[in-house]
């Protein structure tokens, strides 16, 4: 097994600039500034409008220190296919091509040009990072809200569906690689991340990243909420390769043993204010079902 | 070397010679012939070449805005709803400087749903900053996607190279394709200054502001308003630069020399028509029988219809007696878009020429050589008569 990064082995050098436009206590800040500790310089990211065009910055100032284009919402997958088409032509085949997304441009606008992308074998890295609803423009609900959660356009009762699983449907065009993290355990983020890198054709990791203002908790919880998610067992971290599917990190850690009931995680955040006792029962139900196929 | 293949094939031909480095394209008809002989081209190693097989044309878009974004030649061929499909990211290729060439093999647009020609589909995006070169013939396709490119890579806009579907795009027709080695003299290889690289990382289409905004060095950065004013300026200087290549192109291969418009027996006519694509050919068998029966009229193509030649119309209607716009589009509700053009750029000339809009051709309804003759012969007659209002040709009954 290979050596797990430590906080006095993660790489010192930064790509992004402190004091970047992300709101107090963003998940994504902790996210894109692991996940480009691990990429390195010879990176070029493909963004699509999400937190992160706002984190980066407006012109003529940009916070990352490595070479970025942004595209249009729906266009991610394809457009990292034809930064990497690029880079093959001219010859440039050390470049790690990063699509950078949030869960409505990955999971919903974006599918589409991701499916293409994974489909058609594209040397890629896709990271979602998942903040469950469409925060840049207001928390307005996505695919990947989950059931019960109130944001602005499910006001009141809250979303009545369920949160679609993008890496499963990521993971039906059985790519190389893929991986879920969370903004709460960067030190597993980077190791997916340089994992990925090291692997050829489609990669996919799809990161829960906390979003204060957006859940409603305060700014100082959001590594506290963050794992609250995966310890309560709503939001698991594993790896999906060729070796089959494993439980890493902290999930693995909680494998056969007791998680906390997912009570706990819906009390941090005022987003759940509106949950039904009937369906919070029905939610943890589904947990444990979920955990007795795992073990 | 001579061949005789369709316009599609004149397309990917020229695509070949102009060394493409990155091609993205999804199939719709009448274009698919073009793409599926550039895979071919790819598959047989005759050009190298990166042929993505996109999921849809927007997506084809993106990997042309993306790869010409990284430094490599792009491009990409479709038509009528693919091409609207594609309408965000046209805008955004064109905002974002990047030159890329498209072909658009013209077809209707749906609904109801049509596979045949007219000219709505590229018309419909004459708005969103790309240069739009019409051919009118296997020749001029071939000569006009090289020079495209090299016109592109000079002034950093988009270039679109459109040809009327099936009528050009499925028939065969004698063309020269010119030597690998002269296209190469004329097209030198694609170096932009500003790419994609780690080397001098920058950040390309982020939010920009209203207002200027000074950067860290504390040197004034334009604003929204300025960048999209640059693009016009730039849009408008491109005519000169295309008059240059065009130029250069006939001192090489000996072919071009009317960069803007192409008029046919028009000197000292009293009536001219106005048409694009292959139209204007067909048309100069209309001419050549009024000729002979005394009508004073001659036809001019439009090769350039964006930016829009308007001193080359000044030059070539200002003084006639009539001016005849024979379209296969229009904004619905008001009149053509050609027509609404050339009308706007002669309203300031002293000798105004008397203006009619004919409809025609719409969906691929066939144009028969009678119906333009009767068309024109009668507009020569009464040019007075006619009106503002478009006059529809070959209509048969009223739609319920």
């Amino acid at each position: 097994m290979e050596q797990k990064t430590r906080t006095l082995t993660l790489t010192e050098e930064e790509f992004v600039y402190p004091g970047n436009r992300a709101c107090a206590g963003c998940g994504l800040g902790i996210v894109y500034r692991t996940a480009l500790k691990a990429l390195g310089k010879n990176t070029i990211l493909v963004v699509p409008p999400s937190c992160l065009t706002v984190l980066q910055g407006l012109y003529p100032i940009a916070a990352t220190k490595l070479p970025c284009v942004n595209v249009t919402f729906a266009s991610t997958g394809a457009a990292a296919s034809g930064v990497r088409a690029a880079m093959r032509a001219l010859k440039k085949e050390n470049m790690n091509v990063v699509a950078f997304a949030g869960d409505g441009g990955t999971g919903d606008i974006g599918i589409q040009a991701l499916s293409g992308a994974c489909e058609r074998g594209e040397d890629i890295l896709y990271i979602c990072y998942d903040n469950e609803a469409y925060m840049n423009t207001g928390v307005q609900r996505s695919g990947t809200t989950p059931q019960g959660v109130v944001t602005t356009t499910t006001p009141i009762k809250g979303k009545t569906q369920l949160k679609k699983d993008v890496p499963s449907i990521v993971a039906a065009h059985r790519i190389p690689y893929l991986a879920t993290a969370s903004a709460a355990y960067p030190l597993d983020l980077f190791d997916k991340v340089k994992k990925a890198i090291s692997i050829k054709g489609p990669k996919y990791i799809h990161v829960h990243t906390p979003c204060p203002p957006g859940w409603g908790f305060d700014t100082r919880y959001t590594v506290k909420v963050g794992k609250l998610a995966v310890e309560t067992g709503l939001f698991d971290l594993y790896e999906k390769d060729a070796e089959g599917f494993r439980l890493t990190d902290a999930s693995l850690r909680l494998s056969g043993k007791p998680r906390k009931p997912v009570t706990d995680y819906f009390n941090t955040q005022g987003r759940f204010k509106s949950l039904p006792e009937t369906m919070v029962a029905d939610i943890q139900k589904d947990v444990d079902l979920k955990w007795a196929g795992y073990c | 070397m001579h061949l005789i293949e369709s316009g599609n094939v004149a397309a990917a031909t020229g695509v070949k010679l102009s060394r493409a480095q990155v091609i993205a394209a999804y199939p719709i008809t009448p274009q698919t012939p073009l793409t599926e002989k550039l895979s071919e081209f790819v598959a047989e190693g005759s050009l190298t070449a990166e042929y993505i097989p996109v999921e849809s044309e927007h997506s084809a878009m993106a990997v042309c805005i993306a790869a010409s974004s990284a430094g490599a030649r792009a491009f990409t061929a479709t038509s009528a709803n693919g091409l609207l499909y594609m309408n965000e990211q046209l805008h955004w290729a064109a905002g974002a400087r990047l030159p890329i060439v498209m072909c658009v093999a013209n077809r209707g647009i749906g609904a109801p749903w049509t596979v045949w020609n007219d000219h709505q589909d590229s018309i419909s995006q004459r708005d969103g900053g790309w240069i739009q070169l019409y051919a009118n013939d296997h020749q001029q396709i071939i000569d006009t996607v090289i020079k495209a490119f090299r016109l592109s890579e000079i002034v950093s806009i988009p270039v679109m190279v459109c040809y009327d579907g099936y009528l050009l795009s499925h028939t065969y027709m004698p063309f020269e394709a010119p030597d690998q080695d002269r296209v190469d003299a004329f097209l030198p290889l694609f170096s932009p200054k500003n790419k994609l690289d780690p080397d001098q990382p920058s950040n390309f289409n982020t939010v920009t502001l209203p207002d200027v905004r000074p950067d860290v060095r504390g040197n004034l950065a334009p604003g929204y308003m300025e960048i999209r004013h640059t693009l016009h300026q730039d849009m408008r200087n491109s005519m000169e630069v295309l008059k240059d290549i065009d130029q250069a192109f006939l001192d090489a291969f000996g072919r071009g020399g009317t960069p803007f418009v192409e008029p046919y027996r028009c000197d000292d006519v009293e009536h001219v028509v106005v048409c694009m694509g292959s139209l204007s050919y067909h048309m100069r068998d209309v001419i050549d029988q009024l000729r002979s029966e005394g009508v004073n009229v001659g036809v001019m193509g439009v090769q350039l219809y964006r930016p829009f030649p308007d001193q080359a119309m000044v030059s070539a209607l200002s003084g006639k007696r009539s001016v005849m716009v024979f379209e296969k589009a229009l904004s619905y509700g008001n009149q053509g878009a050609l027509y609404a053009d050339i009308k706007s750029a002669l309203y300031n000339v002293d000798r105004r020429p008397l203006i009619s809009n004919h409809i025609l051709g719409l969906g691929g309804r066939e144009i028969k050589t009678q119906h333009l003759y009767d068309a024109v012969k009668q507009a020569c007659g009464n040019p007075e008569t006619l009106g503002d209002t478009p006059h529809w040709i070959g209509l048969k009954c009223q739609a319920s």
